[in-house]
């Protein structure tokens, strides 16, 4: 008799306590084009498969009349689930709450469930939808921040960590998402920056809006922050359960494996590649003629277009592949290419998913406005994370290995297993023409005719190092192959390194060229 | 993959020419100036406090010219080499931003 009244009082408590900031808060959310927190997570996770924690936590603000509200959760959803019948944790601010303000009982909400995840070893997600520090709270809402990024850093490399930026993500709140594995972003939702625009047209004068200044488009294309770009919601959700299929819930373990499937592509492979190593095609074409069904999921599609990243299946297993685009910049190296290559091979070997290096650059993008924004120091970033990795290396190399990029690309001495090569691939420390002209310099001054002596000596140099045949005689490549053995060749490296053991002296870590 | 063939462009590399698309980021990078040792810049964004010079004064190096308040600091911006005030090109109150021609000097 007494039970049915209290089961009738959590029932009321618990109704209250999940409306959030209540209706007109959420029908203004609504409104802006957003879902709700709770709407979120049920589109994340496996049908009716999320249970919550600590929804009756209250604040613990005493300043400044705060002691009379009453924030329900706090501002944040927490909780454990499934995707695809595995476990995950996952977090939602609620910005109908108190603008989803962190304040110390949010965070530690938040850190509750990251320690869960740490702990359980699995994936944690993350949904971002906060004006920010609750101000009223002074220090202890720095404290709870701290001790999300303390967290984060923690769980690096042991389980995925995945942030989903679906409101304002402003000041101190952008660096969690900075330092998890994957960011996603939504078109006309997503807000992040340091400094928001009405302080930088305070101290500077010079407006800008706040989609401009931190907008989707511009962390996907311009300042490398965010991962994967969708246009919705809906669409950054099917992503996510896209991403989730490509990794191991932790690193232990490998990802699941798919049913194998042949490559869709039914053009034959070589017809993608122009003979002439100066025009240009889309590298994505060859990573689907390879790929089981020819599934190829991008990674930072907009950011350094010169390179490409992403997940694909060999055999049913999870590949991670690295190429150049001789699409974009001719796919040359660069500061932003290395950063963008060098952070996710060091994902891939944190996780034990095996490197194909698909290689086609003429070199390193030459330019004063490079060399000042450190192209050394973020090169170098490349040839740490490949040397550094220990899962199988493969590189095949389609056309041009020239010079510091034909090392930096996965080459033999940084480590690869095992190196492939097209007839039509040339590495060479530099393009015959540049190499003419230095090798042959004498001969070509002191010519009748210069222009022409030139011409004769790129042709020579062409015939004789514009091949792969040189570096096969020194067993820099292990084979020169047919095109349409790519893919037979790839999966047969994968399967003999299946076991590969490679071990490194013990350290605390090294010490890459952050 | 959209055909983009018409939008290539002639990329130069070691001498040799590549067709290829650029990128926002690339095509919005700007040309190198190089710096002119007689133009005193800001190198951080703020608001002029003061200024203690005049054009045509004679300045040692090291002698203050203008307070700048940057990120609630107050800057003392001093003559890089022995000199004489050639023209002043911001005002007291002033809002400025980075790499903005504060004094220049002969």
């Amino acid at each position: 008799m007494s039970f049915k009244r209290n089961i009738l009082d959590l029932r009321k408590r618990k109704k209250e306590a999940q409306q959030g900031g209540g209706e007109k808060a959420i029908e203004k959310q609504v409104a802006m084009g957003k879902k709700t927190a709770r709407e979120r997570i049920k589109a994340i996770l496996d049908e009716n498969s999320f249970h919550e924690y600590d929804l009756f936590v209250e604040h613990t603000g005493r300043d400044f009349d705060m002691e009379k509200k009453v924030l329900h959760g706090d501002g944040v959803i927490i909780g454990t689930g499934t995707m695809y019948n595995q476990p995950v944790a996952i977090y939602a601010q609620d910005f109908t709450v108190a603008g989803g303000s962190l304040g110390l009982m949010h965070a530690r909400k938040i850190t509750k469930i990251m320690d869960h995840a740490l702990k359980m070893r699995v994936p944690l997600i993350g949904i971002n939808d906060s004006g920010g520090a609750r101000i009223q709270e002074g220090v202890n809402s720095l404290a709870g921040y701290g001790e999300i990024f303390y967290r984060n850093t923690i769980a690096s490399g042991v389980i995925p960590q995945i942030s989903v930026i679906l409101g304002p993500c402003a000041g101190g709140a952008v660096y969690s998402p900075a330092l998890t594995d994957f960011v996603f972003v939504v078109e006309n939702i997503s807000k992040m920056f340091i400094t928001g625009p009405s302080v930088i047209k305070s101290v500077l004068g010079e407006e800008i809006s706040m989609e401009e200044l931190g907008g989707a488009m511009v962390h996907s294309e311009i300042t490398g922050n965010a991962h994967f770009f969708a246009k919705s919601e809906d669409e950054c959700f099917a992503q996510i359960k896209k991403l989730i299929t490509f990794i191991p819930w932790n690193n232990a373990q490998k990802a699941l494996k798919f049913p194998i499937q042949q490559p869709l592509i039914k053009k034959n492979i070589e017809e993608i590649v122009p003979v002439d190593p100066h025009n240009p095609y889309d590298i994505r074409d060859i990573i689907k003629a390879v790929t089981d069904g020819s599934d190829f999921f991008e990674i930072m599609e907009y950011f350094a277009k010169n390179i490409v990243i992403g997940f694909g299946r060999i055999q049913g297993n999870t590949i991670g592949f690295v190429a150049n685009q001789p699409m974009y910049l001719a796919g040359v190296l660069d500061c932003d290419s290395s950063d963008k290559a060098a952070r996710f091979i060091r994902y891939c070997n944190a996780f034990n998913i095996p490197i194909v290096t698909l290689e086609d650059m003429p070199g390193y993008l030459p330019g004063v406005d490079q060399e000042h924004a450190g192209v050394i120091r973020h090169g170098a970033k490349l040839l740490y994370a490949y040397s550094e990795a220990t899962v199988p290396k493969v590189t095949v190399i389609i056309r041009k290995a020239y010079g510091g990029g034909y090392i930096a690309m996965n080459s033999r001495h940084l480590g690869a297993d095992f190196v492939f090569a097209w007839p039509t691939a040339e590495i060479a420390v530099m393009g015959p023409e540049g190499a003419a002209n230095i090798v042959f310099k004498k001969e070509i001054d002191e010519a009748e005719n210069p222009a022409e002596m030139r011409k004769q000596k790129i042709q020579e140099y062409k015939d004789k190092f514009a091949n792969p045949f040189v570096a096969a005689s020194k067993g820099y490549i292990d084979e020169v192959i047919e095109p349409s053995e790519t893919r037979a060749r790839l999966i047969h490296s994968l399967e003999v390194s299946g076991s590969k053991v490679d071990q490194r002296p013990a350290k605390k870590h090294g010490i890459p060229p952050f | 993959m959209e055909d983009n063939s018409s939008n290539y462009q002639v990329f130069v590399v070691n001498n040799a020419k590549y067709l290829t698309l650029t990128t926002t980021k690339y095509d919005r990078r700007k040309k190198y100036q190089p710096s002119d040792p007689k133009e005193v810049c800001s190198i951080i964004p703020g608001s002029v406090i003061d200024i203690y010079v005049t054009p045509g004064q004679q300045m040692k190096a090291g002698e203050v010219l203008l307070t700048l308040d940057a990120m609630k600091m107050y800057t003392k911006i001093e003559m890089p080499f022995d000199g004489v005030i050639k023209s002043i090109e911001i005002q007291k109150g002033d809002r400025i931003p980075k790499n903005t021609v504060m004094i220049t000097l002969e």
